[in-house]
């Protein structure tokens, strides 16, 4: 059997458990205040404990999860404006603000990229996949 | 000269199973997933703050690195947990062993203070084993 013992392990498993909230409930509306009055008495207690643990606020932490997300689906194809709704924005201008200030490009120009690189990928595959294991493969420049 | 190390390799079962276990579980990012013939994939995954370091998820399937023979005995090592391939890092260790196990993932060691750190020991969905660890601070 496993012993767990360590330092406060139930204020831990608080905290992870409203970070897990936030992974699997990002699409929707989520009410940050709701998750600290669960959590704890205190928000700003729970906000010190959530940022000191992943180093950031519960708010900028769901926001990051929203453009990783969205990024994600553009890499499946999936269209821009389908994408902001997906991962829980309601306007497509503050969806691509903030894609662009934490992706570095905008929404419409990351789908491009991705769809070149796949194309890119398909066409020629031994670009991306080191030699050694492409000749052992049977690969050979040649096929391509 | 040697500068750096760009791949390294993770004998896995299964594909498909791998990529939940080291996306979806584990949060590594997808580096590459290009088809490479039938049944087979050129899988790569990164930390999340180590895009540099690619780690190539190998099946272990006859006919690319193994024979028949070394593919079936391969197979039965790995899914025996003969194979420790390395120690990921984290910022803490308590929250990201909490976050694992309640994701599934199976610990063999939860984390305890060692001279070096502190360290947890964990499994992939294959049988490999990894160590957790995070530095003292």
């Amino acid at each position: 059997m496993i012993s767990e013992s360590y330092p406060k392990v139930y204020l831990y498993r608080r905290v992870v458990q409203a970070k897990l909230f936030i992974d699997n409930n990002y699409a929707e509306k989520i009410d940050l205040n709701n998750i600290a009055d669960e959590a704890f008495f205190s928000k700003f207690h729970f906000i010190r404990l959530f940022k000191k643990i992943y180093r950031k606020t519960p708010h900028q932490y769901l926001k990051t999860v929203r453009i990783e997300k969205a990024m994600e689906l553009l890499r499946a194809n999936v269209a821009v404006s389908e994408t902001c709704y997906e991962v829980g924005f309601e306007s497509l201008g503050s969806f691509s603000a903030l894609f662009k200030r934490i992706a570095g490009m905008s929404p419409s120009a990351y789908l491009l990229r991705q769809q070149q690189i796949k194309a890119h990928i398909l066409k020629t595959p031994l670009d991306f996949i080191p030699n050694c294991f492409a000749e052992k493969k049977g690969w050979k420049e040649k096929q391509f | 000269m040697i500068s750096k190390m760009s791949h390294v390799s993770v004998y896995v079962l299964n594909q498909d199973s791998a990529y939940d276990f080291y996306v979806n579980k584990l949060g590594l990012k997808v580096h590459t997933d290009a088809p490479m013939g039938p049944g087979m994939r050129w899988l790569t995954v990164t930390p999340p703050e180590q895009p540099e370091l690619e780690i190539t998820l190998m099946p272990v399937t006859e006919g690319m690195v193994f024979t028949k023979e070394s593919a079936a005995a391969m197979k039965e090592l790995v899914s025996k947990g003969t194979f420790g391939f390395g120690v990921f890092e984290c910022d803490d260790i308590y929250a990201t062993y909490e976050e694992l196990k309640a994701k599934g993932v199976e610990f063999t060691k939860p984390p305890k203070k060692e001279f070096y750190g502190i360290e947890a020991l964990f499994k992939d969905d294959s049988g490999n084993w990894f160590s957790l660890g995070q530095k003292e601070k």
